[in-house]
This record gives C-alpha cells, structure tokens and sequence, in this order.
C-alpha cells in the first residue's frame, strides 16, 4: 500500500515540467554527441558533400546556357538569379538530408529497433536530435564550398535583413518537414520489405514539386497549382526563395506558416502510424 | 585466349547465379522506368523554354540521354560491380585468393561479377537512342555509325580504366567508398553535351573521369558532329590510359603486402 512510487504522488503539473526537462536534456546530450562524433569523419562528410554538389552545378549550368541564349534571362530569370538560387540549393539540400525512410528498413531488419525499444525515449526523438547536431558540422563544412561557388558562378544574392532572418528559421522548417515525412513513410516498413520501390517513387515526385529540380515558377502553371497543395516544396522551393527572391512580408508569414502546419500534419501521420506499426512488430535479429 | 576462356566462363555462372532472383527483374524494371521518365521530363521541361541548347536539339539531346543510359547499363552490369568487389576484397583481406590464381590478376579482377539484370539499362538506352535518331532527319550514315561504335567502345574502355586506377588506389587508401558514391553524381554530367559546361569542368569530366569520351564522343558520331581530331585522340587517349593503367595495377600490386586472409 505504501509502496506506490514517488512519481505519481507529485501533482500532474509538475510531472509534465519534469518529463519536458528531461527531454531537452536529452536533446541537447544527443546533439552534443553528434557534432561530436561527425566532427572525426571529415575527409567522409566532404566527399559525401562534393558529390552532391554535381547535381546543383549540371542544373545551374543548364539554366544558365539557356537564360545567355535567350538574351540574359528565363521567364524573367536571370543567370545571377539561377547562380544564386543553386547555390543556396546545396545549403538546403544539406539541411533536409535526415533520417531517412530507408533506414528504418535498416532498424528493423538489423535488429537495431529492439534496443531502441528498451529505452524510455521515443526512438523518433534521437533520430531528430543526433540529424539536427549533425547539421552544426554540415552547415560549418558548407561554408568554404559556398565560397568557391560564389567565386565560379557570381550569384546575385541581396536579402533584406528580414529575409535573412526568416531564411535562418525556414531550413529548421525545411529540416523538420522533410523528417516528419521521411519518418512517416518509414514506416511502410514495418508492412513490407520491399520498400524501395515506393521510396523511389517519392523521391522522383519531390525532385518535380520540390523546386529541387528547377526554380517552381519554371514549370508548367498545372504542376505549380498542384505543388502549392503539397508539402515537398516547403523543404526545398521556399526557403531558398525566401533568402534569394522577392518573397512580401505576407508572404514569408504564410511560408513559415505552411512550414509548421505541414510539420503537425506530418507528426500526426506519424502518430497514427506508429501506435498501429509497434503493434504488428516482432523482432528480427538483435 | 585464356583470358577471354576465362572471362566468358565467370559469365556464364554469374548470369547463371544472378536469374535465380527473378523478382528483382520487376524491381530494376521499375526503377530504370521512373529515370527514363525523370531524364525525358527534364528535357521537355528544358525545350519548353527554349529550341536548342548550345546548338543541340530536343531530339539529339535525346539521343545524348540514351547513349548515357546504355553506358550506365554497360558500367553497372560489369565495371563497377568488378571494381567495388576488388575494393572490397582489399579492405577484408580476400584479394590473396585472386591473385594465387594461375591467370593474369587484372583480368580476374575485372571479370569476376555481373550483375545482369541491369541490362535492363543497356535495352531501355538503345530504345531511347534509337527514338531519338528517328526524329533527326537527316539520318546515320554508314561511317557515322561506324564512328560511334568505335567511340563506344573507346569510352568503354577509358571508363574502365579510370575505376581499375580508382581500385587500386585502395592498395594505399582504405575508405575508398566515397569515390563510388562521387562517381554517381559526377555521371550524371553526361545528360548534357560537354560544351556547355565552364572550362575547368569540361576537362575534368573529359580528362579526368573521361564520360564525356564515353557519352558525348559517341553522340557526336551518331549525330555527324564528330570531327577526325576528336576520334584520333580518343584513340589516342584511350591508349595512353589503357597503358597507365596496366602500369599502375601491377605498381600496386607489387606493393600490396595482403591483409588477413
């Protein structure tokens, strides 16, 4: 009878504060170990960066031959503008790299999922905190890469202080949409094993509603109507424009906006998703 | 004669070994399908701003996606699988069982795997081509094609002897993953005809890694652009590469000291 545990004796409010605490504790701890931990791979998250910065440089080069061809400009856009908009491209493009759906393959065919289930935190929190840490050491590396590119291919890049400032929220937006996708679709995998195929098909649809391929106003005025009811160009297409366009204050309030409604939406496919995922699980492997 | 003996026998039970998984057939299907669809969405998308790029049009351009195809099909059913295998071997100590062998180690390295399902590329890449080349109307010339089957070979060949050197760069440098996953990305440059990228950058992807020998040469041929220079010195070049490479290898080899075997 008296053995109850001290825990429930405490009123509820102070439980609540309590768990919050422990949580930014451990988001800080896990962030702290990734900066950590990726700091060693240099050479590694360098190389993984230059490759990635072909795909940017083949588009830009594209777009920028065509504007040249066509008097200096595309549909308005000009060879500085392209110049600008792929180079903040790569910045972004670094920042919504996150734990992505074909890992949760990974967790669970390796057994992985298992210890993470022993732990009294919810494996989605660790994988937020250890990418956002990770991104310190990523965003620090890209700093010597933007200076080359801004060398080579002369952006014209003139933000107001604003748009800064709504840039530096908006990749933490982009950062945190693309997880929440990534996470939900993960979890297919608990249903199939064959999940490649679909991540491919995800992928593909981004690449085109993203802005990941071409700045959006390029595409077809039907694929810009569809994309404005999706989420993937808040990952990609807003917040490169919100640094490198003329983006109006209403309109960067709406983008921030459209930036956490989609995250919510994506945490409560999430939710959903999980409760009925961890159910069906039996461990494979350990 | 050995040699080819040899490499037509690791052939044969590669292919034999790879059809028993018949499902990823349908998978590499799939996935060749949804980058055929991306690349003729991306030049449909770019000839809808404009009629010519650097003096290619649409349907050259499709010809220049497809040879980029064919030779992607051509690298991921023999090139690199061979090559990532003899990273690979390095790095856990197996290579000793390849070199004991009573043949030439550097046609056993590069014959040893295929993976042919990925010949799914080399068919959907001639279909491509071969679309694109029915909307030119001036058509292929005999000599012509001849030009670009040479071409294709030579860039095959250039090809392969820049991943051998990769490889055996792995002799002195451990962590040779990244350079694979390097490769992918720098290939894509081949969607494009070489001339339109800055200096620096074309010579790279021609000198380099030679892609451009190997797609944009090839596209030149079939599309009567190619001029006599260009084919003399990709033979030429090939030659050169094929010989430092061969060099290269065997200054690797001997001093490769083997890991744990």
């Amino acid at each position: 009878m008296t053995s109850q545990p001290v825990a429930t004796e405490l009123p509820a409010k102070l439980r609540e504060s309590g768990r919050l605490r422990s949580l930014a504790v451990f988001y800080l701890a896990t962030m702290r170990i990734a900066v950590q931990e990726q700091f060693q791979y240099r050479a590694a998250n360098y190389f993984y960066m230059l490759g990635m910065v072909a795909e940017p440089v083949i588009y830009l080069v594209v777009w920028t031959t065509i504007a040249e061809q066509q008097g200096g400009s595309v549909q308005g856009l000009t060879a500085g503008y392209f110049a600008a908009y792929y180079i903040v491209w790569t910045l972004v493009r670094n920042m919504n790299i996150v734990f992505g759906a074909p890992f949760w393959e990974f967790r669970i065919r390796e057994g992985e999922l298992n210890k993470d289930l022993l732990r009294p935190v919810l494996p989605l929190h660790w994988d937020i905190a250890y990418f956002a840490g990770w991104k310190f050491v990523v965003i620090l590396f890209w700093i010597p890469l933007a200076v080359g590119l801004s060398l080579v291919f002369d952006p014209t890049l003139d933000p107001r202080l604003l748009e800064v400032a709504v840039f530096a929220v908006a990749i933490w937006g982009a950062y945190l949409v693309r997880t929440m996708l990534q996470e939900s679709l993960g979890m297919l995998c608990f249903w199939t094993t064959r999940g490649a195929a679909i991540f491919d098909l995800y992928m593909t649809t981004e690449l085109l509603l993203s802005g990941r391929l071409v700045p959006l106003p390029l595409m077809p005025d039907w694929v810009e109507n569809i994309a404005r009811f999706l989420p993937f160009q808040y990952a990609f297409f807003f917040p490169i424009e919100s640094l490198v366009g003329d983006l109006s204050n209403a309109e960067l309030a709406r983008g921030l906006l459209a930036q956490v409604l989609w995250i919510l939406i994506g945490l409560a496919i999430f939710r959903f998703a999980w409760k009925r995922a961890i159910k069906r699980y039996s461990a494979v492997g350990g | 004669m050995n040699a080819l003996r040899v490499t037509w026998l690791f052939f044969k039970v590669g292919v034999l070994n790879e059809l028993q998984y018949r499902v990823n057939f349908v998978v590499q299907l799939f996935q060749s399908a949804i980058a055929l669809t991306v690349g003729l969405v991306v030049l449909a998308l770019v000839y809808s701003h404009t009629d010519e790029l650097n003096g290619w049009s649409q349907p050259e351009l499709v010809c220049v996606l497809g040879i980029q195809i064919l030779m992607g099909g051509a690298i991921k059913t023999y090139i690199q699988p061979n090559m990532t295998r003899l990273i690979d071997d390095v790095r856990e100590g197996k290579l000793d069982y390849a070199l004991t062998k009573p043949e030439d180690a550097q046609v056993l390295v590069s014959v040893r795997e295929v993976r042919i399902w990925q010949v799914v590329d080399l068919v959907s890449g001639s279909i491509v081509l071969g679309v694109g080349l029915s909307e030119i109307s001036t058509g292929v010339g005999a000599l012509d094609a001849l030009a670009f089957a040479g071409a294709l070979l030579l860039g095959g060949v250039m090809i392969y002897c820049f991943w051998l050197v990769i490889a055996t760069v792995s002799f002195w440098v451990v962590n040779m993953w990244t350079v694979v996953e390097l490769f992918d990305g720098v290939f894509q440059t081949g969607r494009w005809p070489v001339g339109i990228y800055p200096g620096w950058l074309r010579y790279s992807v021609t000198f380099l890694v030679p892609i451009a020998f190997a797609v944009t040469v090839p596209a030149e041929a079939v599309t009567s652009r190619l001029d006599w220079q260009t084919l003399v010195l990709a033979v030429g070049f090939a030659a050169v590469l094929f010989t430092f490479t061969r060099w290269f290898w065997r200054y690797g080899l001997r001093n490769y000291t083997g890991a744990s075997a």
